[in-house]
Protein backbone atom coordinates (compact mmCIF):
# COMPACT_ATOMS: atom_id res chain seq x y z
CA UNK A 1 0.00 0.00 0.00
CA UNK A 2 1.36 3.39 -1.01
CA UNK A 3 -0.59 6.61 -0.67
CA UNK A 4 0.06 9.86 -2.54
CA UNK A 5 -0.95 13.00 -0.69
CA UNK A 6 -1.36 15.80 -3.23
CA UNK A 7 -0.88 19.30 -1.90
CA UNK A 8 -0.06 22.81 -2.99
CA UNK A 9 0.72 24.06 0.51
CA UNK A 10 1.16 22.13 3.72
CA UNK A 11 -1.20 23.59 6.29
CA UNK A 12 -2.13 22.25 9.69
CA UNK A 13 -4.60 19.86 8.05
CA UNK A 14 -2.02 18.29 5.74
CA UNK A 15 0.37 17.89 8.69
CA UNK A 16 -2.36 16.10 10.63
CA UNK A 17 -3.08 13.79 7.69
CA UNK A 18 0.60 12.99 7.24
CA UNK A 19 0.84 12.25 10.96
CA UNK A 20 -2.17 9.94 10.68
CA UNK A 21 -0.49 8.05 7.83
CA UNK A 22 2.73 7.82 9.85
CA UNK A 23 0.94 6.48 12.92
CA UNK A 24 -0.60 3.70 10.84
CA UNK A 25 2.72 2.84 9.23
CA UNK A 26 1.32 3.50 5.74
CA UNK A 27 3.92 4.16 3.05
CA UNK A 28 3.21 7.53 1.53
CA UNK A 29 4.62 10.39 -0.50
CA UNK A 30 3.62 14.02 -0.10
CA UNK A 31 3.57 15.50 -3.60
CA UNK A 32 3.58 19.23 -4.25
CA UNK A 33 1.41 19.42 -7.38
CA UNK A 34 3.31 22.49 -8.52
CA UNK A 35 6.30 20.24 -9.16
CA UNK A 36 4.45 17.43 -10.97
CA UNK A 37 4.72 16.67 -14.69
CA UNK A 38 2.45 14.10 -16.28
CA UNK A 39 3.35 12.37 -19.54
CA UNK A 40 0.00 11.21 -20.88
CA UNK A 41 1.73 8.46 -22.87
CA UNK A 42 3.56 7.11 -19.85
CA UNK A 43 1.34 6.47 -16.83
CA UNK A 44 3.65 3.74 -15.53
CA UNK A 45 5.50 5.88 -12.93
CA UNK A 46 2.20 6.59 -11.19
CA UNK A 47 1.42 2.92 -10.82
CA UNK A 48 3.43 2.92 -7.60
CA UNK A 49 0.46 4.56 -5.90
CA UNK A 50 -2.57 2.57 -4.80
CA UNK A 51 -4.59 5.65 -3.96
CA UNK A 52 -4.21 9.43 -3.90
CA UNK A 53 -5.57 11.84 -1.31
CA UNK A 54 -6.09 15.26 -2.86
CA UNK A 55 -5.55 18.26 -0.54
CA UNK A 56 -4.82 21.20 -2.85
CA UNK A 57 -6.05 24.69 -2.06
CA UNK A 58 -6.46 25.37 -5.77
CA UNK A 59 -9.47 23.64 -7.24
CA UNK A 60 -8.09 24.04 -10.76
CA UNK A 61 -4.82 22.34 -9.91
CA UNK A 62 -6.62 19.65 -7.94
CA UNK A 63 -9.00 18.81 -10.73
CA UNK A 64 -6.29 18.61 -13.39
CA UNK A 65 -4.11 16.30 -11.29
CA UNK A 66 -6.93 14.07 -10.09
CA UNK A 67 -8.40 13.72 -13.58
CA UNK A 68 -5.01 12.63 -14.83
CA UNK A 69 -4.31 10.20 -12.01
CA UNK A 70 -7.75 8.63 -12.36
CA UNK A 71 -7.13 8.19 -16.08
CA UNK A 72 -3.86 6.49 -15.13
CA UNK A 73 -5.78 4.07 -12.93
CA UNK A 74 -5.06 5.60 -9.52
CA UNK A 75 -8.21 5.92 -7.39
CA UNK A 76 -8.49 9.35 -5.81
CA UNK A 77 -10.17 10.83 -2.75
CA UNK A 78 -12.13 12.74 -3.72
CA UNK A 79 -12.86 11.64 -7.30
CA UNK A 80 -12.61 14.23 -10.07
CA UNK A 81 -16.36 14.25 -10.62
CA UNK A 82 -16.92 15.15 -6.97
CA UNK A 83 -14.31 17.92 -7.04
CA UNK A 84 -15.87 19.28 -10.22
CA UNK A 85 -19.37 19.26 -8.72
CA UNK A 86 -18.41 20.73 -5.35
CA UNK A 87 -16.14 23.39 -6.85
CA UNK A 88 -18.95 25.04 -8.79
CA UNK A 89 -21.95 26.25 -6.80
CA UNK A 90 -24.24 25.99 -9.80
CA UNK A 91 -23.23 22.38 -10.41
CA UNK A 92 -23.71 21.67 -6.71
CA UNK A 93 -27.17 23.23 -6.66
CA UNK A 94 -28.27 21.37 -9.78
CA UNK A 95 -27.24 18.02 -8.27
CA UNK A 96 -28.91 18.85 -4.95
CA UNK A 97 -32.05 19.90 -6.78
CA UNK A 98 -32.13 16.75 -8.88
CA UNK A 99 -31.80 14.64 -5.73
CA UNK A 100 -34.47 16.60 -3.87
CA UNK A 101 -32.06 17.80 -1.17
CA UNK A 102 -33.34 20.98 0.52
CA UNK A 103 -31.40 24.14 -0.28
CA UNK A 104 -32.04 27.89 -0.40
CA UNK A 105 -34.14 29.04 -3.36
CA UNK A 106 -31.65 29.72 -6.16
CA UNK A 107 -31.78 31.44 -9.52
CA UNK A 108 -29.11 31.77 -12.17
CA UNK A 109 -28.65 34.26 -15.00
CA UNK A 110 -25.82 34.98 -17.40
CA UNK A 111 -26.56 38.63 -18.10
CA UNK A 112 -26.72 41.54 -15.62
CA UNK A 113 -30.18 42.68 -16.71
CA UNK A 114 -31.56 39.17 -16.47
CA UNK A 115 -29.88 38.81 -13.09
CA UNK A 116 -31.54 42.01 -11.89
CA UNK A 117 -34.91 40.74 -13.07
CA UNK A 118 -34.32 37.46 -11.25
CA UNK A 119 -33.43 39.32 -8.05
CA UNK A 120 -36.53 41.48 -8.27
CA UNK A 121 -38.66 38.38 -8.79
CA UNK A 122 -37.13 36.73 -5.71
CA UNK A 123 -37.47 39.79 -3.51
CA UNK A 124 -34.92 41.35 -1.20
CA UNK A 125 -32.67 40.56 0.51
CA UNK A 126 -30.80 38.12 -1.70
CA UNK A 127 -27.25 36.79 -1.63
CA UNK A 128 -25.02 36.98 -4.69
CA UNK A 129 -22.27 34.39 -4.75
CA UNK A 130 -19.49 33.64 -7.21
CA UNK A 131 -19.95 30.12 -8.58
CA UNK A 132 -16.26 29.40 -7.96
CA UNK A 133 -14.55 30.34 -4.73
CA UNK A 134 -14.68 29.57 -1.07
CA UNK A 135 -13.97 30.82 2.43
CA UNK A 136 -16.87 33.24 2.21
CA UNK A 137 -15.10 35.49 -0.26
CA UNK A 138 -17.00 37.85 -2.56
CA UNK A 139 -20.41 37.09 -1.11
CA UNK A 140 -22.80 40.02 -1.20
CA UNK A 141 -26.03 40.41 0.71
CA UNK A 142 -28.19 42.72 -1.37
CA UNK A 143 -30.99 44.68 0.28
CA UNK A 144 -32.35 46.86 -2.53
CA UNK A 145 -32.34 47.58 -6.24
CA UNK A 146 -29.66 50.29 -6.01
CA UNK A 147 -27.22 47.87 -4.42
CA UNK A 148 -28.15 45.11 -6.87
CA UNK A 149 -27.51 47.32 -9.89
CA UNK A 150 -24.15 48.45 -8.51
CA UNK A 151 -22.92 44.98 -7.60
CA UNK A 152 -24.04 43.44 -10.89
CA UNK A 153 -22.29 46.18 -12.85
CA UNK A 154 -19.12 45.78 -10.83
CA UNK A 155 -19.14 42.01 -11.28
CA UNK A 156 -19.76 42.29 -15.02
CA UNK A 157 -17.11 44.97 -15.48
CA UNK A 158 -14.36 44.12 -13.02
CA UNK A 159 -14.67 40.39 -12.53
CA UNK A 160 -13.26 37.54 -14.55
CA UNK A 161 -15.57 35.94 -17.10
CA UNK A 162 -16.72 33.48 -14.44
CA UNK A 163 -18.36 36.38 -12.61
CA UNK A 164 -20.67 36.75 -15.60
CA UNK A 165 -22.58 33.79 -14.19
CA UNK A 166 -24.89 35.35 -11.61
CA UNK A 167 -25.79 32.90 -8.88
CA UNK A 168 -28.54 34.33 -6.72
CA UNK A 169 -29.93 32.84 -3.53
CA UNK A 170 -32.57 33.87 -1.08
CA UNK A 171 -31.12 35.19 2.16
CA UNK A 172 -31.95 32.66 4.87
CA UNK A 173 -32.58 34.32 8.23
CA UNK A 174 -30.46 31.86 10.15
CA UNK A 175 -30.01 32.25 13.92
CA UNK A 176 -26.51 33.80 13.88
CA UNK A 177 -24.85 30.51 13.07
CA UNK A 178 -24.58 27.76 10.54
CA UNK A 179 -23.80 24.08 10.85
CA UNK A 180 -21.23 21.81 9.26
CA UNK A 181 -21.57 18.05 9.03
CA UNK A 182 -18.40 16.12 8.25
CA UNK A 183 -19.17 13.21 5.98
CA UNK A 184 -16.72 10.36 5.45
CA UNK A 185 -18.18 7.83 3.06
CA UNK A 186 -21.77 7.28 4.09
CA UNK A 187 -21.21 8.31 7.70
CA UNK A 188 -21.63 11.67 9.38
CA UNK A 189 -18.64 11.44 11.72
CA UNK A 190 -19.17 14.74 13.57
CA UNK A 191 -20.42 18.26 13.21
CA UNK A 192 -19.72 21.79 14.30
CA UNK A 193 -21.66 24.96 14.87
CA UNK A 194 -20.07 28.09 13.44
CA UNK A 195 -21.13 31.24 15.23
CA UNK A 196 -20.43 34.80 14.21
CA UNK A 197 -21.96 38.24 14.69
CA UNK A 198 -21.40 38.66 10.93
CA UNK A 199 -23.87 37.09 8.52
CA UNK A 200 -20.94 35.25 6.90
CA UNK A 201 -20.06 32.57 9.47
CA UNK A 202 -17.10 30.84 7.79
CA UNK A 203 -14.26 30.17 10.22
CA UNK A 204 -12.00 31.65 7.53
CA UNK A 205 -13.90 34.89 8.16
CA UNK A 206 -13.71 34.75 11.93
CA UNK A 207 -16.59 32.40 12.79
CA UNK A 208 -16.07 30.39 15.99
CA UNK A 209 -16.45 26.62 15.88
CA UNK A 210 -18.15 24.58 18.59
CA UNK A 211 -19.33 21.00 18.74
CA UNK A 212 -22.65 20.08 17.19
CA UNK A 213 -24.57 17.18 18.70
CA UNK A 214 -25.67 15.46 15.52
CA UNK A 215 -29.36 14.69 15.29
CA UNK A 216 -30.89 12.15 12.93
CA UNK A 217 -31.97 15.09 10.76
CA UNK A 218 -28.42 16.47 10.53
CA UNK A 219 -27.22 13.01 9.54
CA UNK A 220 -30.01 12.48 7.04
CA UNK A 221 -29.54 15.79 5.23
CA UNK A 222 -25.74 15.51 5.36
CA UNK A 223 -25.83 12.03 3.87
CA UNK A 224 -28.35 13.03 1.21
CA UNK A 225 -26.16 15.95 0.13
CA UNK A 226 -23.03 13.81 0.08
CA UNK A 227 -24.75 11.14 -2.00
CA UNK A 228 -26.05 13.78 -4.43
CA UNK A 229 -22.53 15.09 -4.98
CA UNK A 230 -20.98 11.66 -5.43
CA UNK A 231 -19.79 10.85 -1.92
CA UNK A 232 -16.32 10.73 -0.41
CA UNK A 233 -14.83 13.05 2.21
CA UNK A 234 -17.09 16.07 2.30
CA UNK A 235 -18.11 18.92 4.58
CA UNK A 236 -21.78 19.74 4.19
CA UNK A 237 -22.73 23.24 5.33
CA UNK A 238 -26.27 23.67 6.59
CA UNK A 239 -28.45 26.68 7.29
CA UNK A 240 -31.28 26.47 9.81
CA UNK A 241 -34.26 28.05 8.10
CA UNK A 242 -37.00 28.97 10.60
CA UNK A 243 -39.67 27.92 8.08
CA UNK A 244 -38.18 25.04 6.10
CA UNK A 245 -35.68 23.45 8.45
CA UNK A 246 -32.20 22.43 7.35
CA UNK A 247 -31.02 23.74 3.97
CA UNK A 248 -27.72 22.80 2.32
CA UNK A 249 -25.73 25.93 1.52
CA UNK A 250 -22.64 24.26 0.08
CA UNK A 251 -20.60 21.09 0.00
CA UNK A 252 -16.82 21.26 0.35
CA UNK A 253 -14.52 18.68 -1.20
CA UNK A 254 -11.21 19.62 0.51
CA UNK A 255 -12.53 20.34 3.93
CA UNK A 256 -10.58 22.11 6.60
CA UNK A 257 -10.82 20.70 10.09
CA UNK A 258 -8.05 22.15 12.25
CA UNK A 259 -10.58 23.95 14.44
CA UNK A 260 -13.00 21.02 14.56
CA UNK A 261 -10.98 18.14 16.03
CA UNK A 262 -10.74 19.62 19.52
CA UNK A 263 -14.40 20.67 19.98
CA UNK A 264 -15.80 17.46 18.48
CA UNK A 265 -13.28 15.09 20.03
CA UNK A 266 -13.27 13.15 16.76
CA UNK A 267 -10.03 12.13 15.06
CA UNK A 268 -11.06 13.62 11.71
CA UNK A 269 -7.70 13.11 9.95
CA UNK A 270 -7.63 9.52 11.20
CA UNK A 271 -11.10 8.89 9.84
CA UNK A 272 -10.11 10.41 6.49
CA UNK A 273 -7.05 8.17 6.26
CA UNK A 274 -9.15 5.10 7.12
CA UNK A 275 -11.52 6.04 4.30
CA UNK A 276 -8.62 6.48 1.87
CA UNK A 277 -7.35 3.01 2.77
CA UNK A 278 -10.80 1.55 2.27
CA UNK A 279 -11.02 3.14 -1.18
CA UNK A 280 -7.72 1.53 -2.10
CA UNK A 281 -8.91 -1.80 -0.68
CA UNK A 282 -12.13 -1.60 -2.69
CA UNK A 283 -10.04 -0.94 -5.79
CA UNK A 284 -8.35 -4.27 -5.17
CA UNK A 285 -5.30 -3.46 -3.09
CA UNK A 286 -4.58 -5.26 0.15
CA UNK A 287 -4.18 -2.72 2.99
CA UNK B 1 15.03 34.26 0.21
CA UNK B 2 16.14 33.87 3.82
CA UNK B 3 18.13 30.94 5.21
CA UNK B 4 19.29 29.44 8.52
CA UNK B 5 20.86 26.19 9.73
CA UNK B 6 18.38 25.22 12.46
CA UNK B 7 14.58 25.12 12.67
CA UNK B 8 14.61 28.86 12.81
CA UNK B 9 14.65 31.30 9.99
CA UNK B 10 14.37 35.02 9.48
CA UNK B 11 11.10 36.39 8.15
CA UNK B 12 11.59 37.66 4.61
CA UNK B 13 9.21 40.54 5.27
CA UNK B 14 10.27 41.95 8.64
CA UNK B 15 13.49 40.02 9.41
CA UNK B 16 12.17 38.82 12.78
CA UNK B 17 13.31 35.31 13.78
CA UNK B 18 10.68 32.62 13.22
CA UNK B 19 11.19 29.43 15.20
CA UNK B 20 9.52 26.17 14.21
CA UNK B 21 8.39 23.68 16.83
CA UNK B 22 8.70 20.69 14.48
CA UNK B 23 10.92 19.68 11.63
CA UNK B 24 9.46 21.60 8.69
CA UNK B 25 8.24 20.08 5.45
CA UNK B 26 8.71 21.44 1.96
CA UNK B 27 5.69 23.53 1.06
CA UNK B 28 4.69 24.04 4.69
CA UNK B 29 3.13 27.39 5.43
CA UNK B 30 4.12 29.15 8.62
CA UNK B 31 3.20 32.52 10.03
CA UNK B 32 5.61 35.15 11.28
CA UNK B 33 4.68 35.95 14.85
CA UNK B 34 5.92 39.51 14.51
CA UNK B 35 4.45 40.84 11.27
CA UNK B 36 1.87 38.11 10.59
CA UNK B 37 2.77 37.30 6.98
CA UNK B 38 2.53 33.75 5.71
CA UNK B 39 5.81 32.16 4.72
CA UNK B 40 6.29 29.02 2.66
CA UNK B 41 9.16 26.63 3.33
CA UNK B 42 11.06 26.39 0.04
CA UNK B 43 14.18 24.47 1.14
CA UNK B 44 15.16 22.34 4.11
CA UNK B 45 18.96 22.19 4.06
CA UNK B 46 19.49 24.95 4.83
CA UNK B 47 16.03 25.99 5.86
CA UNK B 48 14.67 28.70 3.61
CA UNK B 49 11.35 30.48 3.29
CA UNK B 50 9.69 32.84 0.87
CA UNK B 51 6.50 34.86 1.07
CA UNK B 52 3.66 32.38 0.55
CA UNK B 53 1.59 32.85 -2.61
CA UNK B 54 -1.42 35.13 -2.27
CA UNK B 55 -4.89 33.62 -2.28
CA UNK B 56 -6.16 32.93 -5.79
CA UNK B 57 -9.74 33.06 -6.99
CA UNK B 58 -10.16 29.27 -7.10
CA UNK B 59 -8.63 28.61 -3.68
CA UNK B 60 -10.76 27.21 -0.95
CA UNK B 61 -12.21 24.10 0.58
Amino acid sequence: MRVALLYSRIRVEERMLLDALERRGIAHEALDVRTLRFDLDDPAPWGRFDVALERCVSQTQALACVRTLEAFGVPCVNPAAVIDACGDKLATSLLLSRAGVPQPRTRVAVDPESALAAIEEMGYPVVLKPTVGSWGRLLARVHDRDAAEAILEHKATLGSVQHGVFYIQEYVRKPGRDLRVFMVGDEAICGIVRTSPHWITNTARGGRAGALALTPEHRRVGAAAARALGGGVLAVDLLECPERGLLVSEVNHTMEFRNSVEPTGVDIPGRIVEHVLSVAATAGVAP
Amino acid sequence: MSTATTHAVDCTECAAPVTLARTPLLGEVIRCGDCGVELEVTALHPLAVELAPQVQEDWGE
